[in-house]
C-alpha cells in the first residue's frame, strides 16, 4: 500500500522562503475555507527575494524541463469563476532542463516590483499576489507550488481633506444638518461630527450611522454592485427637539475596512459611504449617504 | 386594562432584571479572569437592558440601581487594570466601540471616572467630553438616568477649590460649567417628557415627572456643595444661568420645583445679596406656577435667617430687602391676573411675617403690606373662600404675635380695613384672637382713641354685622365670646379720670348697639368699670383743678343711669335692678342723695313693673333690703318712703315663708348699728311680730292643706332675729317676749301634728346652746341673758 501512496505523492517538496522572512511583518489573511493564516506583507516596488528549495523524496530523481518562479498579481472574479486576470506577471528561470537528484536551492529576486494594487478579499472579487514555482515535466505533470503574500500600499495624508457638511430634509417634516470633520479617513481614524436638528416633526426613535462598502465589479459587459454594511453605530436614542445637536464619534479601528479602491485594472472598485439613518416610531427609515475615502497610513497593518 | 398594564410592567421588569443578572454573571467571570474584551462585551449587554421603553420611571429606577451596583464593580476593575499598566486612554477609546449608544455612554462615564482619577488628562476635559457625549440620549427617562449617573460618578471628582483635581488648567469655573451644563440638559429632558405621548395620559405623565424631579434637582444640590462658589460667582454665573434655564423652559412643574430648589439649597446670605436677580425671575414664570408657595418659602427662609442673628440685620437693610420683596410681589400679582385671592393673601402674609422679623421697628412697612392687601381685596365681595379667610386671620395675627401688643397693631391704619373683608364668622374669630392677645399680654389700653380703634377691630363681637342673625351660632360659643368682651372691658383702664371717662363713653357708644343678647354681658363690666372710676374720684379731693368740664361722679352717674336703663328695655330687669342698686350704693358713698334716690326709684319701678316672677321677686327684695340697709345718705323722709315701700313689697310676696323672711329682714331697715338716727326699736318689734303672725299663718295653712304642721324653722329664724336685736340693746325686745317665743317653739315641736324636721331641731338646739353660752360668758351680755330660762 505504501508503494501506491508513494506513487501519487509529488516527487519532491518545494519550499519558498523570503530572504527577510524572519523579520518581515506578517498579517492574517482569510482563506477560502475560513481559516486565517499569516502571510508576509509587501509594498509596491519592494524587492522580493528569497530562496526556493527543491528536495526530491527518498533519493528520487526528478527529470524536468526547467524550473521557474513567477510573481503573479491576479484578479479573480467569483461571478466569472475560473477566470484569473493577471495584471502582473514576472518570471525568473531558475534552472535549465535537466535532473535534480538532491536538495537544490535556487535564490531568486524580483527587484522593484510594480504592485500598484492592494490585496483585496471582497464579496465578488479577489485580488491576490502569489509566487508560483513550477518544475516542468513532460510526464507526471508539472510540480507547482504557490505562496501567497500580501501587498498594502500606503498613502500620505491627503493634502486637501475638507469636512463634509450638508443640510438635508423633508419639507415641513425633518430638517437636519450633518457635519463630518473630514472626507478622507485613514483606517484607524475617528469620525468626529455632529448632527444638528433644525426641524423635527416626525417621532424619531433613534439615529444610527452606518459604514457601507460598495463593491462594483465588471464582468464582461455586465456591471455588478454589492453593498455591505460593515458598521452600525447608534448615535442617538430617543427623539430630539429643534435646536438639538448630537455628537458623532466613531472609531474606525474595530471594523474591517480597506482603503478605497478606484477602478482597479478596470475590473472593480471599492467605495465607502457613511450612511446616516433616522428611524421613526413606525420603523420608517430616513437616510442620507455620503461617500468617504479611506486610505492607509504607514504602520497601520493589523 | 390598567391592571394588565401594571402586571405587564412587573413582567418586563422581571425580565429586565433577569437579563441584567445573567450578563452581570458573565461579566464577573470575565472580570475574574481579567478578560477585558469579554468584560466590555457583557457589561454592554447588561447595560442594554436599560434601553427598554416599557418601564415607568419608578420601575426603571429599580433596574437602574441594579446596573449601578454592577458598574461600581466594573469601575473597580478598570482601576485595577490601569494599575496593572493598561492605558486608561486606550480603555476610554475601547468602550466607545460599543455599537449601542446607551451602554456605550454608561461605560464611558464609568471609565471617565477612572480617567479623571488617574489625572492623566485634566478633569475638565474629561468632564466636558462626558457631558457632551451624553447628548446622544434624547429619550427623556433614559437620558435623565444616564446624566444622573454621570452626576453621581463625577460629584467627588469636580475640580473644586481645595479638591485634588484642581489645577492650573482645572478651576472651579470648570466644575460649575460642567454641573450647569448637565443640569440644563437634564432639565430639558425632564420638561420634554411633558410633551411626549398622548394627551390623555397627562396626569400619569405628571406623576412620573414628579418622581423624577429629584434627579434634576440633585444638580443644584451638587452646585450648592461646591466650595469654590463664592458670592461673586454665584451672582455672576450660577444664579443667572440656572434662572435662565428655569425661565426659558416654560414648564410649570419644573419652574415650581426648581425655584423652590434654588431657595432651599443655596445659603440665605446669597439669596439676600441676589434678591434682585432672584425676584426678577418670578414674574417671568408661567402664569400657572404656584409662585405664592415658593415666594412664601423664600420669605420664610429670610425671616428665619433674620431671626437667627441680629448681626445679619444690617445686610437686610443694606439690600433693601423689604422694598424689593414688596415690588416683586406686586409684579407677580400683576403678571398673574388669575392668581386666586388666596395666593395674594398668602404672599402678603409671608411678606408681613418677613418685615415683622426683619424690620420690627418699621410699622409703616407692615401697614404698607396691609394697605397693598386691602387694595387687592377692594372691589371684591366679602371672602367666601375658607382658606383665604384663614390666611387673612394668619396675616392679621402675625403683628399681634410679634409685638405681643395690640397697641402696635392699632397704629396700623390698614388693619381694620383688612378685617372688613372677612365674613362675620371669621371676623369674630379674629376679634377673639385680638382679645386673647390682649388678655395674654395684659396689654394696657389707656386712651379713648385706642379704645375706639380697638372696638372698631372687634366690632364683629360687639354687634351683628350682617342683617341676618345667624341662628346657628352655638350658645356656648356666644357666651364664651361675650365673656371675653366683658373681660376686655374690665381691662381698659387709664389712671387719668378724664381719659378713663372718655374710654367709658367710647365703650358705651360701641356696646349699646350690641342688641338684647349682648347687653347683659357687656353692660355689667362697663358699669363696674365706671363705678371703679367713681370710687377713685371719691377718694380724691373733689375736682382738684376746679375745671368745670372735668369728670365728676355726677356726670358718671348720669351716664350710668342711661346705660343701665337700656338693660331694662331689652328686657333684663333683674340685672338692671342689681346694677341700679350697685349704682345707688356708689352714689351713697359719694353723698349724692338725689342720685341715690333716683337709682332706688329706678330699682323700685323695675320691681313693680318688670319683675313678676315670684322667685325673682324674693331675690330682688332681699337685694333691695340689703342695699337700703347700708344707705346712710338719705334723709328721714326719703328713707321712710323707701323703707315703707320695701316693707310693703315684702308683705306682698306670694309664698308665706318668703313673706315672713322678707318681713323679718325688713326689721334691719329700722335698726342700723352705726347710724344713731336709725334705731327705731318699736318698728323693729312691729316687723318681727308681723313676721311671727305670718309664720303662724304659714303653719296653719300648712295644717289645713296637708294635715300636718309645717316646720318650725321660721320661728327659730325669728327667734334669732329677736336675740340679735336683744343683744343690740333694742329696748322693745324683752326677756318675756323671747321666753314666750321659746315656749311657743317647744310646744310646736312637741305637738302631735308637727312633722319631724331634724334640720329645724338642730337649728333650735344650737340657738339654745348659743344662749346658754352667752349666759356663761358673763359680763354685760351674760347679765342680759341671765333672766332667760332655757
Amino acid at each position: 500500500m505504501n508503494f501506491l501512496i508513494e506513487a501519487f505523492k509529488p516527487a519532491c517538496s518545494i519550499s519558498i522562503k523570503f530572504s527577510d522572512g524572519k523579520t518581515r511583518k506578517r498579517v492574517p489573511i482569510k482563506r477560502e475555507n475560513g481559516q486565517t493564516l499569516l502571510a508576509p506583507l509587501f509594498r509596491n516596488q519592494e524587492n522580493i527575494a528569497g530562496k526556493i528549495t527543491i528536495e526530491p523524496h527518498q533519493g528520487k530523481r526528478i527529470e524536468h524541463n526547467g524550473v521557474k518562479v513567477e510573481l503573479l498579481g491576479q484578479i479573480e472574479m467569483y461571478l466569472d469563476r475560473g477566470n484569473f486576470y493577471d495584471f502582473t506577471s514576472l518570471v525568473r528561470e531558475l534552472d535549465v532542463p535537466g535532473d535534480i537528484y538532491e536538495r537544490t536551492t535556487y535564490p531568486f529576486e524580483f527587484s522593484m516590483v510594480e504592485m500598484p494594487y492592494e490585496t483585496y478579499n471582497g464579496v465578488n472579487v479577489r485580488l491576490r499576489y502569489v509566487l508560483k514555482v513550477t518544475v516542468s515535466r513532460n510526464y507526471g505533470g508539472s510540480i507547482i507550488e504557490y505562496l501567497n503574500f500580501l501587498v498594502h500600499n500606503y498613502s500620505p495624508p491627503p493634502s486637501i481633506n475638507t469636512s463634509i457638511k450638508m443640510e438635508v430634509g423633508i419639507e415641513d417634516c425633518l430638517h437636519i444638518e450633518f457635519e463630518y470633520n473630514k472626507s478622507k479617513y485613514h483606517l484607524k481614524d475617528v469620525i468626529i461630527g455632529k448632527i444638528f436638528f433644525f426641524l423635527v416633526k416626525i417621532k424619531i426613535k433613534n439615529m444610527d450611522i452606518e459604514i457601507r462598502r460598495r463593491e462594483s465589479t465588471v464582468t464582461g459587459a455586465t456591471n455588478h454592485v454589492e453593498t455591505e454594511t460593515l458598521a452600525k453605530f447608534e448615535l442617538m436614542d430617543g427623539a430630539p427637539v429643534r435646536g438639538e445637536s448630537i455628537p458623532v464619534r466613531l472609531f474606525l479601528s474595530p471594523y474591517e475596512l480597506t482603503p478605497t479602491h478606484r477602478n482597479i485594472n478596470n475590473k472593480f472598485s471599492v467605495k465607502y459611504y457613511l450612511n446616516l439613518v433616522l428611524v421613526d416610531e413606525e420603523g420608517l427609515r430616513y437616510f442620507k449617504q455620503q461617500q468617504i475615502t479611506i486610505y492607509r497610513l504607514p504602520l497601520q497593518d493589523t | 386594562m390598567i391592571a394588565d398594564g401594571v402586571e405587564d410592567e412587573e413582567k418586563w421588569l422581571a425580565a429586565g432584571i433577569a437579563g441584567l443578572q445573567q450578563n452581570a454573571f458573565y461579566m464577573h467571570r470575565a472580570l475574574d479572569s481579567n478578560n477585558i474584551r469579554d468584560a466590555l462585551k457583557y457589561s454592554a449587554q447588561m447595560l442594554s437592558e436599560l434601553r427598554t421603553s416599557r418601564l415607568s420611571p419608578h420601575k426603571y429606577y429599580e433596574l437602574y440601581m441594579r446596573a449601578f451596583d454592577e458598574l461600581r464593580k466594573l469601575e473597580m476593575f478598570f482601576k485595577e487594570e490601569t494599575r496593572r499598566g493598561c492605558s486608561i486612554v486606550d480603555l476610554y477609546e475601547l468602550v466607545q466601540h460599543a455599537g449601542n449608544i446607551l451602554p456605550r455612554l454608561y461605560l464611558l462615564c464609568t471609565v471617565g471616572s477612572v480617567y479623571i482619577k488617574s489625572k492623566e488628562a485634566p478633569a475638565k476635559d474629561v468632564l466636558k467630553d462626558l457631558v457632551e457625549m451624553c447628548r446622544g440620549i434624547q429619550h427623556p427617562v433614559r437620558g435623565l438616568f444616564l446624566r444622573s449617573y454621570l452626576a453621581q460618578v463625577s460629584r467627588d471628582k469636580l475640580p473644586d477649590i481645595g479638591s485634588e483635581y484642581e489645577g492650573d488648567a482645572d478651576t472651579v469655573v470648570d466644575a460649575v460649567e460642567f454641573v450647569l451644563q448637565n443640569f440644563t440638559e437634564m432639565n430639558k429632558l425632564w420638561v420634554r417628557m411633558q410633551h411626549q405621548g398622548p394627551a390623555r395620559e397627562k396626569e400619569k405623565r405628571e406623576k412620573e415627572r414628579s418622581e423624577l424631579r429629584d434627579l434634576v434637582g440633585k444638580n443644584l444640590h451638587v452646585l450648592s456643595q461646591i466650595e469654590g462658589i463664592d458670592l461673586d460667582m454665584y451672582k455672576e454665573t450660577v444664579l443667572p444661568r440656572v434662572l435662565e434655564q428655569v425661565v426659558n423652559c416654560k414648564d410649570e412643574i419644573a419652574q415650581y420645583y426648581l425655584m423652590d430648589c434654588i431657595i432651599q439649597v443655596f445659603p440665605d446670605e446669597y439669596h439676600l445679596q441676589t434678591l434682585d436677580v432672584l425676584l426678577g425671575a418670578f414674574p417671568q414664570l408661567q402664569p400657572t406656577v404656584d409662585i405664592k408657595t415658593v415666594l412664601s418659602r423664600l420669605m420664610e427662609r429670610l425671616s428665619n435667617y433674620a431671626a437667627s442673628s441680629a448681626d445679619v440685620l444690617p445686610e437686610f437693610l443694606q439690600v433693601e430687602a423689604f422694598s424689593k420683596l414688596n415690588n416683586a410681589i406686586g409684579k407677580v400679582i400683576e403678571a398673574q391676573p388669575d392668581m386666586p385671592i388666596l395666593g395674594v393673601i398668602t404672599l402678603y402674609s409671608s411678606l408681613l411675617t418677613f418685615t415683622l422679623h426683619v424690620h420690627p421697628d418699621r410699622l409703616d412697612y407692615a401697614d404698607q403690606v396691609l394697605g397693598a392687601c386691602v387694595k387687592k381685596l377692594s372691589g371684591k365681595e366679602k371672602l367666601e373662600d375658607k382658606k383665604a379667610t384663614k390666611q387673612i386671620v394668619a396675616l392679621l395675627s402675625a403683628p399681634l404675635d410679634k409685638y405681643n401688643d395690640i397697641v402696635t397693631a392699632l397704629k396700623l391704619s390698614n388693619y381694620p380695613r383688612v378685617m372688613e373683608y372677612l365674613d362675620s364668622e371669621t371676623n369674630k374669630v379674629m376679634a377673639t384672637v385680638i382679645i386673647q392677645s390682649i388678655m395674654k399680654n395684659k396689654t394696657r389700653i389707656s386712651t379713648a382713641d385706642r379704645v375706639e380703634a380697638l372696638f372698631e377691630l372687634i366690632k364683629g363681637l360687639i354687634k351683628d354685622l350682617d342683617d341676618a342673625f345667624h341662628d346657628e351660632v352655638d350658645e356656648d360659643d356666644f357666651k364664651e365670646e361675650q365673656n371675653s368682651v366683658a373681660r376686655l372691658i374690665q381691662l381698659l383702664h387709664s389712671d387719668d379720670p378724664e381719659e378713663m371717662f372718655k374710654i367709658i363713653c367710647t365703650v358705651r357708644k360701641h356696646i349699646l348697639g350690641g342688641g338684647p343678647k349682648r347687653l347683659p354681658f357687656t353692660v355689667p363690666p362697663l358699669v363696674f368699670s365706671s363705678l371703679k372710676l367713681v370710687r377713685q374720684l371719691q377718694g380724691q379731693e373733689e375736682n382738684p383743678f376746679g375745671e368745670e368740664e372735668s369728670t365728676t361722679p355726677k356726670k358718671i352717674f348720669q351716664v350710668l343711669n342711661q346705660t343701665v336703663e337700656t338693660l331694662s328695655n331689652i328686657p333684663a330687669p333683674e340685672l338692671a335692678l342689681q346694677l341700679f342698686l350697685q349704682c345707688a350704693e356708689a352714689a351713697n358713698d359719694c353723698d349724692l342723695e338725689p342720685v341715690a334716690y333716683e337709682f332706688f326709684t329706678q330699682a323700685y319701678i323695675l320691681y313693680e313693673e318688670e319683675i313678676s316672677d315670684s322667685r325673682a321677686q324674693v331675690t330682688a327684695i332681699h337685694l333691695i333690703i340689703g342695699t337700703l340697709q347700708r344707705m346712710h345718705v338719705f334723709g328721714v323722709e326719703n328713707r321712710d318712703t323707701l323703707t315703707h315701700k320695701a316693707t310693703g313689697y315684702s308683705a306682698k310676696l306670694l309664698k308665706k315663708p318668703d313673706q315672713c323672711r322678707a318681713v323679718y329682714a325688713c326689721s334691719h331697715l329700722f335698726w342700723v348699728d352705726d347710724q344713731d338716727n336709725v334705731k327705731d326699736g318699736e318698728r323693729v318689734l312691729l316687723c318681727l311680730k308681723r313676721a311671727l303672725r305670718i309664720a303662724n299663718a304659714a303653719q296653719q295653712m300648712s295644717n289645713a292643706a296637708r294635715g300636718s304642721a309645717g316646720s318650725v324653722t321660721l320661728f327659730v329664724e325669728i327667734l334669732n332675729k329677736y336675740l340679735y336685736f336683744f343683744e343690740k340693746g333694742n329696748p322693745q325686745i324683752t326677756v318675756a317676749a323671747i321666753q314666750s317665743l321659746i315656749e311657743l317653739i317647744t310646744t310646736e315641736m312637741h305637738s302631735d301634728s308637727s312633722t319631724p324636721d331634724p334640720a329645724a331641731d338642730a337649728f333650735f338646739a344650737s340657738t339654745l346652746r348659743y344662749m346658754e353660752f352667752q349666759k356663761q360668758k358673763g359680763g354685760a351680755i351674760g347679765e342680759k341673758y341671765e333672766p332667760i330660762k332655757v
